[in-house]
């Protein structure tokens, strides 16, 4: 048994660290024992799982030819919705921005995310708490989210979307229901969600008014009736049994299909749910292409992949994996500031090492936001720490965000000879790893070997 | 609409023998401004009849109805002549649906406001997530009715299955009958003065005859609002 140490102990002392019960796991059952309640937090998986970071392209050479990268064009453009719906939405970037609650995030947090998305020529989506005017207001093409909750869902709303999506469950928690924390059901989030003020919120994980594909085939004509067909229809699973959910949510008639890995981001979920229910996305965007094109609806029904989504790299693999886009909840938190030392404040750098440190936590390792207490003024309703993040700025920042991965995304579409980022192609991808060969069917590098199918 | 037959003045009927959903909700979501009444013939258990109708319009649906008729209804009153399917009135904001017969699963789940009238029984999960409605139901409600619901009022003249009011918020519900079980953190609560205001004033819009003085009121007990480790909470 392989001793661990921790740094430079006194010769004498017997540090021979257990990996079954480390210092994590007596910290968990001491927690645990204490006080007879799961550990609640934010963001998404912590824990290492296959990633796109275990492919790498094969750039264009002698036997393909690659595009000049600042003289040749690329296109990113993006269609979404285009099989049932009379009003398809179209992007500028196959890039767009996850569903995020208002009541999660503050209001200025999602004017922020609005103005940038505009911007950008991408979408925004609201979250389990319905639709704010500021958020409509600036957001040019906004999805709203149809949840089991129905918080705040409201036909004029549902008439002012761009697109709807019906949630059957998020990449964080495969099967669970929402959850908000009283400290951020605030006057104005109660109001919406017809909650009392400052209830521990847990909201239902089944949707009232259906069960099942069937019924879920009827419940899409129904808001299909409601919107006279001009609106597409995304339907968003969490990662779990992907190839089948997929099916299945192309049956009930989808037009857009959302797959969510277990990376994905959330405000506030059990801890056991976040690290140990769900796959990864990687996993994920294999199924649900194995799916769609079983089905023969690949051209017919577009795919998002979420969950995990921070670089451009990330992007074009997800694309050339057989993803039409991407969608991004916790990168673009990040870019507002999430996890970083520091707030701006009217052009001035503000340090909140001290708000990080009240939580328990510091810089690069935060994952409170179910405290709402955001030492950043990113996930908070607090009138004080919500000033920390203004729009102007945050808005700015995650345009920068979104501009960089759209560059990177065509720098390597060019480099692999396309002309447009949706003709980026599994043949363009080698595996580093055996588990990422077998888990999205591409060969391991220098090898044609893909485990399991060849 | 072209094909639709105008008989009378400010009255339109669509049969559904000769003319779709589709025809018909396209015409119930233009302009209504010369339209009292609007007969749905045939409706023969059809889908999503009268959804998403935003006008202070009758549609009256002579038969049965699929799921979710008169969804998301705002200012309407719908009236089904027959039975409705799973959902009726779901999510509805305002107006007044009524139910002849027997309505199934989930009648007026999330409905934020307006009146829902069944006038025979309602099936499981009747009133779920209920926003803010008001439901009144003539006969029995099935188990797992008002789960989770919110804000609102529901009136059961007859009687309540298992699990009802579970995991209740502010939304009161007024039973007549033999109540099978109550959910978790719901509770009888006795009845005041302005309850029996609220149910005489249900009833009354419902046009149903009981004295409110055979209801009893059951409401949160709100033990699971706020997490705590000795409340054995289970999810
Ligand atoms: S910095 Fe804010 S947004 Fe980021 S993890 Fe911490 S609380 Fe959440």
């Amino acid at each position: 048994m392989p001793t661990r140490l921790t740094d430079e102990p006194p010769a004498h002392l017997q540090l021979e660290e257990s990996a079954s019960f480390d210092r994590h796991i007596i910290h968990y059952i001491q927690r645990a024992a204490a006080t007879g309640l799961y550990e609640i937090r934010g963001l998404g998986a912590k824990r290492r799982v296959p990633h796109f970071d275990d492919l790498v392209f094969l750039g264009a050479s002698l036997s393909r030819y690659p595009l000049e990268g600042y003289r040749e064009k690329c296109s990113s453009e993006t269609v979404l919705g285009t099989r049932f719906a009379k009003r398809p939405v179209k992007l500028d970037i196959p890039i767009t921005i996850a569903g995020m609650s208002f009541g999660a995030l503050s209001a200025n947090v999602k004017e922020a995310l609005g103005r940038a998305a505009t911007e950008m020529g991408t979408s925004t989506t609201t979250g389990d708490g319905g639709m704010t005017a500021e958020e409509r207001r600036s957001s040019k093409t906004l999805v709203y989210q149809c949840l089991p909750s129905r918080y705040g869902f409201n036909p004029d709303d549902l008439r002012k979307a761009d697109a709807i999506e019906v949630v059957i469950g998020q990449g964080a928690k495969p099967g669970g229901g929402g959850m908000l924390l009283g400290q951020k059901v605030s006057p104005r989030v109660a109001a919406m969600r017809t909650l009392p003020e400052g209830v521990d919120q847990r909201s239902a994980s089944r949707h009232p008014d259906w069960t099942g594909p069937d019924d879920l085939a009827i419940k899409i004509k129904e808001l299909r009736e409601i919107t006279d067909w001009q609106t597409p229809i995304y339907v968003k699973v969490g990662a779990t049994r992907v190839f089948h959910d997929v099916k299945l949510a192309v049956h009930a008639g989808a037009d857009v299909v959302v797959v969510d890995g277990m990376q994905g981001g959330t405000a506030a979920t059990q801890w056991a749910f976040i690290e140990h229910v769900g796959i990864p996305s990687l996993a994920a965007v294999r199924q649900a292409v194995d799916a769609l094109e079983d089905l023969n609806k690949k051209e017919e029904v577009q795919l998002i992949v979420s969950g995990g989504i921070r670089t451009g790299a990330d992007v074009a693999k997800a694309l050339a994996l057989g993803a039409d886009a991407v969608s991004i909840g916790q990168g673009v938190l990040v870019a507002l500031g999430c996890n970083s030392n520091s707030y701006v404040q009217d052009g001035e750098q503000v340090s909140a090492a001290a708000d990080y440190h009240k939580l328990g936590t510091a810089a690069g390792f935060c994952h409170h936001c179910q405290t709402g207490q955001c030492p950043v003024g990113v996930t908070t309703q607090d009138p004080i720490l919500e000033q920390r993040l203004q729009p102007a700025v945050g808005a700015r920042r995650v345009r920068n965000y979104l501009k960089t991965l759209n560059m990177e995304l065509t720098m390597i579409a060019r480099a692999c000879g396309k002309q447009d980022v949706h003709h980026l192609e599994r043949e363009d991808l080698v595996a580093l790893t055996i588990e990422a060969a077998a888990i999205a069917g591409v060969p391991l590098a220098g090898t044609t070997w893909i485990p399991g199918r060849n | 609409m072209v094909s639709a037959m105008k008989e009378a003045v400010g009255r339109v009927a669509f049969d559904l023998k000769r003319q779709s959903v589709r025809d018909l909700n396209q015409f119930l979501h233009g302009d209504l401004s010369e339209v009292r009444e609007v007969v749905v013939e045939n409706p023969d258990g059809a889908h999503s009849l009268a959804v998403g109708v935003n006008a202070p319009v009758h549609v009256e649906i002579c038969g049965h109805a699929g799921y979710y008729a008169a969804g998301m209804n705002k200012e309407a009153t719908v009236q089904v002549r027959g039975n409705a399917g799973p959902g009726v009135a779901e999510n509805m904001m305002s107006g007044h649906v009524e139910v002849g017969g027997f309505a199934s699963g989930g009648a007026g789940a999330s409905a934020h406001g307006g009146l829902l009238v069944i006038r025979g029984d309602a099936g499981l999960r009747c009133g779920i997530s209920l926003k803010g409605a008001d439901i009144v139901v003539g006969g029995d409600v099935g188990s797992f009715s008002a789960f989770m619901a919110q804000a609102g009022r529901m009136v059961v003249c007859g009687d309540a299955g298992d699990g009802l009011g579970d995991s209740l918020y502010e939304a009161v519900i007024y039973v007549r009958g033999k109540v099978r079980s109550l959910g978790a953190d719901a509770r009888l609560e006795p009845m005041k003065d302005e309850d029996h205001g609220a149910v005489r004033a249900l009833l009354a819009a419902a046009g149903i005859a009981h004295s409110s003085a055979e209801f009893k009121r059951i409401a949160s007990a709100r033990a699971l609002y706020h997490w705590n480790a000795d409340a054995n909470q289970t999810y």
